[in-house]
């Protein structure tokens, strides 16, 4: 079971999920954020000392008003991994996560040697454009993100009493909160320049793509690899934007291969 | 009371079936609707409209600015207004406003304004709206939760460059300039009047109460609906121990159809406020409110988007539902009388901004309903606050002699003059 605890930056207190023993990693999620009982983290935290820290204004994080742009999230990830101790950790990225994993990697590529990179944006091809999330009804979420819309429509609701009235503006709060953090890098195109900084990846990197991800169509998994020398990529097959949850297992094991 | 008639110049060829077939009006609107010729009348009858509205006696005419929208085919209102600042006398130039965090730099909304002050010789009143999520977010990409910190930096900059006598630098975060030295600038001292469009956001409030400006809830639900919204504000007012409750800190736009009879006005403009109603306000719920956009702090008072789906979903609006939930005025002179003051007293506000060209409206029965509001309900509604007569903070003060357009000598005159010289 994954523990919640604080950790003091420069910024804000952040929160972070600590489980599992072994070698560090840290796993950064993504735009939709993250739960204590993720399968995914426990599933990692077999094998690794996972900490997954939430990107201030996720969870019960404080909002940080003065993270405005790319360089200042990408220093506070690196902030937040030297506030948790920790020395050259496997960085896995989940979407936006992978996003900011893929611009620590390229910032500080002394400091991190292995990269996991779960169907991550950062990149932008025009014939092939990224959902748009901010335009996105939550009704329409679950074709975009899952492989099977009707199970992923029972993984959003889970836990959440839709006819209660106070639902929709707790709702909106936790959406303000959490998808205007994230719109500081990936509005309205989730492009900040990370192509033209790849090169300068060191870390061994693994990608993984779900075969049928509409979010973020698998044509980019070519581009990240590409643009990474000897990046390894793991298709899975019946797997949508959500892998980590619709194929927990086959994610896991190919993060495992940067133990 | 100050009326200023307002067009949002909307297109008026959306066709019947607009809602079935199309997700949204505004940001993705179908390109093929569009047709550049027949703008090019739409925008003329527009202007003129708003000319008449000047010459039959309205305190102002409004102008305000949308993208890519179907009801608002106004991205830039200054240059409507430049056009009606030459061909209006002594009418206020309402352009209720400038989305000020979309302009860079935001200094082009300061030379603008002085430009329109200057040319209408002092009519100018200005707006600094944050503008809609659709237009500031989807259509011109602001990045929502920066959209108000970048808002802020603009208004400091742009009153600074009215204000200023000096060449100054400014470091801001979104703006760096070395020398800020506008030329020209307003007539209008310290400058002109400022309305600020708000939508429910404590924040809004707050800025207009701190700077003096009028808060104008520029709504198309109604008076009725309104009300919540508005004590609110001078709640807060109160709270904030303004020196005043004047109603002319506020302002609220409302649809009015005027004709002889209640039963008249319903069969010479249902049409067109059904038009409006069911065609032009069909917003995708999705571009309604990009998270971010508005604060924490106002999502938690509960007011939600004016283009969130109404509560009970998209059912078609009746004429009856619309006038009678107050979305529209409509009526006998008598009736629209009435229900105005009804509206000026419960909202208390002394700046109303009168939509009377609604949807696909044509010209002959704006102009009818527009003549009838000015003649028949206007000069009733004038003294409604006489506590308040006075107050000039929140309007235009011109000159008291105006050049005129068109004032050139004739060519003889000219040559003569000239070969005196030579």
């Amino acid at each position: 079971m994954m523990q919640l605890k604080t950790v003091q930056t420069e910024h804000v207190p952040v929160q972070y999920l600590e489980g599992g023993s072994g070698q560090p990693l840290v796993f950064l999620h993504g735009a939709g954020g993250m739960t204590t009982g993720d399968p995914f983290l426990a599933r990692l935290a077999e094998r690794f000392h996972v900490h997954a820290p939430f990107l201030p204004g996720y969870g019960e994080s404080e909002e940080a008003p003065e993270l405005r742009d790319m360089l200042d999230i990408t220093l506070h990830t690196l902030d937040v991994i030297d506030a948790l101790g920790l020395e050259n950790p496997i960085l896995v990225g989940h979407s936006m996560g992978g996003m900011i994993a893929a611009e620590v990697a390229a910032l500080a590529p002394n400091e991190i040697s292995r990269l996991g990179l779960i169907c991550p944006v950062g990149l932008w091809l025009e014939d092939h454009p990224i959902v748009d999330i901010f335009a996105t009804l939550p009704f329409e979420m679950p074709a975009l993100m899952f492989h099977d819309a009707e199970a992923g429509a029972a993984i959003l609701t889970a836990g959440r009493n839709v006819s209660d009235p106070n639902f929709l503006q707790t709702y909106l709060v936790q959406n303000a909160r959490q998808l205007g953090m994230a719109g500081r890098i990936l509005f309205p195109i989730p492009d900040r320049g990370l192509a033209s900084r790849m090169y300068r990846i060191k870390a061994r990197t693994i990608l993984v793509w779900g075969d049928s991800d509409r979010a973020v169509p698998p044509v980019y998994a070519q581009e990240f690899k590409r643009r990474i020398k000897g990046a390894q990529l793991v298709s899975i097959p019946e797997a949508g934007h959500m892998v980590t949850l619709e194929k927990t297992d086959q994610v896991a094991d190919a993060i495992n291969r940067l133990a | 009371m100050k009326f200023t008639w307002f067009n949002l110049m909307p297109w008026p060829d959306l066709p019947a079936d607009f809602r079935e077939k199309n997700r949204s009006v505004w940001v993705d609107i179908d390109q093929k609707l569009f047709d550049p010729e027949r703008a090019h009348t739409v925008y003329n009858t527009y202007m003129d409209l708003l000319e008449y509205a000047g010459q039959v006696g309205f305190d102002g005419i409004g102008v305000n600015e949308h993208h890519q929208n179907g009801y608002g085919i106004m991205p830039s209102p200054n240059i409507i207004a430049a056009g009606l600042a030459r061909r209006t006398k002594d009418t206020a130039l309402v352009v209720l406003g400038n989305s000020i965090a979309l302009y860079n730099p935001p200094v082009r909304v300061a030379e603008e304004f002085a430009m329109l002050d200057c040319i209408s010789g002092g009519r100018l009143v200005a707006g600094f709206p944050v503008g809609t999520s659709m237009d500031t977010n989807f259509c011109y990409g602001q990045i929502p939760s920066l959209t108000r910190e970048k808002y802020a930096e603009a208004h400091e900059l742009i009153v600074r460059a009215w204000t200023s006598r000096e060449p100054f630098a400014f470091n801001g975060r979104y703006n760096k300039l070395r020398y800020v030295n506008i030329w020209p600038r307003p007539i209008q001292q310290p400058h002109p009047p400022v309305h600020i469009p708000g939508g429910g956001s404590v924040e809004t409030y707050d800025f207009c109460i701190d700077n003096t400006y009028s808060y104008s809830y520029l709504s198309f639900s109604g008076y009725l609906r309104a009300k919540v919204l508005m004590q609110g504000y001078w709640d807060r007012v109160a709270q904030r121990n303004a020196p005043d409750a004047s109603p002319y800190r506020a302002g609220f736009a409302q649809t009015i159809c005027v004709a002889d009879t209640d039963e008249e006005a319903e069969r010479l403009y249902w049409p067109h406020v059904n038009y409006f109603y069911n065609r032009c306000l069909h917003v995708y719920p999705g571009f309604a409110d990009a998270p971010g956009y508005r604060t924490i702090k106002t999502i938690q008072t509960g007011a939600l988007s004016q283009y969130a789906p109404p509560r009970g979903g998209y059912t078609q609006l009746t004429w009856k539902d619309l006038v009678e939930g107050g979305h529209v005025i409509a009526g006998s002179p008598e009736t629209v009388r009435q229900r105005m003051e009804d509206l000026a007293k419960g909202l208390n506000v002394g700046n109303i901004f009168c939509l009377m060209h609604v949807g696909d409206m044509p010209a002959e029965k704006c102009m009818y309903s527009t003549k009838l509001f000015a003649e028949k309900v206007m000069p009733h509604l004038r003294n409604i606050f006489p506590d308040y007569a006075d107050d000039d903070r929140f309007w235009c003060k011109p000159l008291k002699k105006l050049a005129k357009a068109g004032n050139l000598p004739s060519e003889r005159d000219a040559a003569q003059a000239v070969a005196a010289l030579v």
